[in-house]
């Protein structure tokens, strides 16, 4: 059992996810990576499909992991960490295998966890295999340039929805919610929640209580991307709880059917607050941002989010 | 316990693609460790009484001196040397 981390200062000073990795400076995802192995321990196996996280992380032989990490395709992160959890389980059944079981975490982007890799994900937790599948979600497939993926906001720039006169507004769809996707159509799901780097005890609890679960767990953390979002690599905290505050992103544990808010707020800030420190959205005009907000509020009050968006003083 | 060092198999020194470096003004710094658990790098190290900087690994991101409460890191540009590949190559 991993205990609750009270407070930063009680964090574990161990890191198992070192420096040397060539992620661009200030990766939010990068981030995610080294909270997620502090929170897990030496006693983890990570499965990396591919997205930023095995292209920067690796080059030939070489890795900033100081526990067990595999490489799975795109497509079967969830499949091939539902081999690695049978085959500890088998190995101790038959008394080959007399360690403690080690947490088995996938670390898919929102490629490999809500685009080409869902299907794995799904089989993962409909069979019930004891993993942490975790989705670090940058919006985006950004170690190929800056592609639109299902979880790239509406109105976003990418070098798939060039913004220009015939679509104005960029990303046309709105994007596809996984941590709903998941929540409602799997029975063995043991626990979901989602999380950002802008809370990082928080963010750490969530992994610990994920691995706890006896059972497939679920971990959606937004991790903003300088490059791919065109903000300054300093404010990618900012970022993250601009997010948050502004409803665009919520945090929530989802049990036993139902929301708990991890976030107490007594009010939205408005989503072009967030929107304009951001160059992937720069070109959107009023009615965009209105439709954008729109779509934040009905998605806030599904999960009990029921403050209202109100424009700071300033 | 094991130290917080970089894997062995690592011979990247990624400090070398910074162009401006946090510099630290001990006195102000309370220990909040918020750099620390911010770093995307975990460039940053606990210390007694206040952090300390591994510059051999810090991309220079400015994520720490844009979060400290206390505004005890500024950015200060580096040194030319630094920038002409003084640091161990990457």
């Amino acid at each position: 059992m991993l205990e609750r981390i009270p407070s930063i200062r009680k964090a574990p000073d161990e890191e198992y996810y070192v420096p040397g990795h060539r992620t661009c400076a200030g990766c939010g995802p990068a981030l995610a990576y080294r909270l997620t192995a502090k929170a897990a321990g030496p006693n983890t196996i990570f499965i990396g499909p591919t997205g930023c996280m095995y292209v920067a992380n690796t080059s030939y032989g070489c890795g900033p992991w100081r526990v067990p990490w595999i490489h799975a395709q795109i497509t079967n992160g969830g499949a091939v960490a539902s081999g690695i959890e049978a085959a500890f389980k088998v190995l101790a059944r038959k008394k080959k295998y007399q360690g403690e079981i080690p947490h088995v975490i996938v670390f898919a982007g929102d490629g490999g966890a809500v685009d080409i890799g869902l299907q794995a994900l799904s089989g993962m937790l409909y069979r019930g295999h004891d993993v942490l599948f975790i989705c670090y979600d940058n919006e985006s497939y950004a170690n190929t340039g800056i592609q639109t993926s299902p979880t790239t906001p509406y109105g976003a720039w990418t070098t798939f929805t060039p913004a220009g006169p015939a679509v104005p507004e960029g990303k046309k769809l709105f994007p596809k919610d996984n941590p709903k996707v998941v929540a409602h159509g799997h029975p063995e799901l043991k626990y979901l929640a989602t999380a950002s780097i802008g809370w990082p005890v928080d963010l750490m609890n969530k992994v610990r209580k994920g691995l706890n679960a006896e059972g497939p767990a679920y971990l959606h953390i937004q991790a903003p991307c300088p490059k791919g979002w065109q903000f300054p690599p300093n404010k990618t905290i900012e970022m993250a709880k601009l997010a948050v505050q502004t409803g665009m992103f919520q945090l929530y544990e989802y049990e036993n059917g139902e929301y708990k808010l991890s976030v107490k707020m007594e009010e939205r800030k408005p989503v072009a607050e967030y929107l304009k420190l951001q160059k992937r959205f720069a070109h959107l005009q009023p009615e965009h941002i209105e439709k954008l907000q729109a779509f934040v509020d009905a998605r806030c009050a599904e999960v009990g989010i029921t403050v209202p968006a109100v424009a700071s003083a300033r | 316990m094991i130290p917080n060092l970089p894997t062995p198999h690592l011979k990247f020194r990624t400090g070398s693609w910074r162009t401006v470096r946090p510099v630290l003004q001990a006195d102000k710094c309370n220990n909040c460790l918020l750099c620390w658990l911010f770093c995307p790098e975990g460039s940053i190290r606990r210390g007694q009484g206040h952090v300390t900087i591994d510059l051999d690994y810090c991309k220079g991101c400015g994520i720490c001196a844009h979060e400290c409460p206390r505004h005890a890191l500024q950015m200060a540009e580096e040194a030319p040397s630094h920038l002409e590949g003084g640091a161990a190559g990457a």
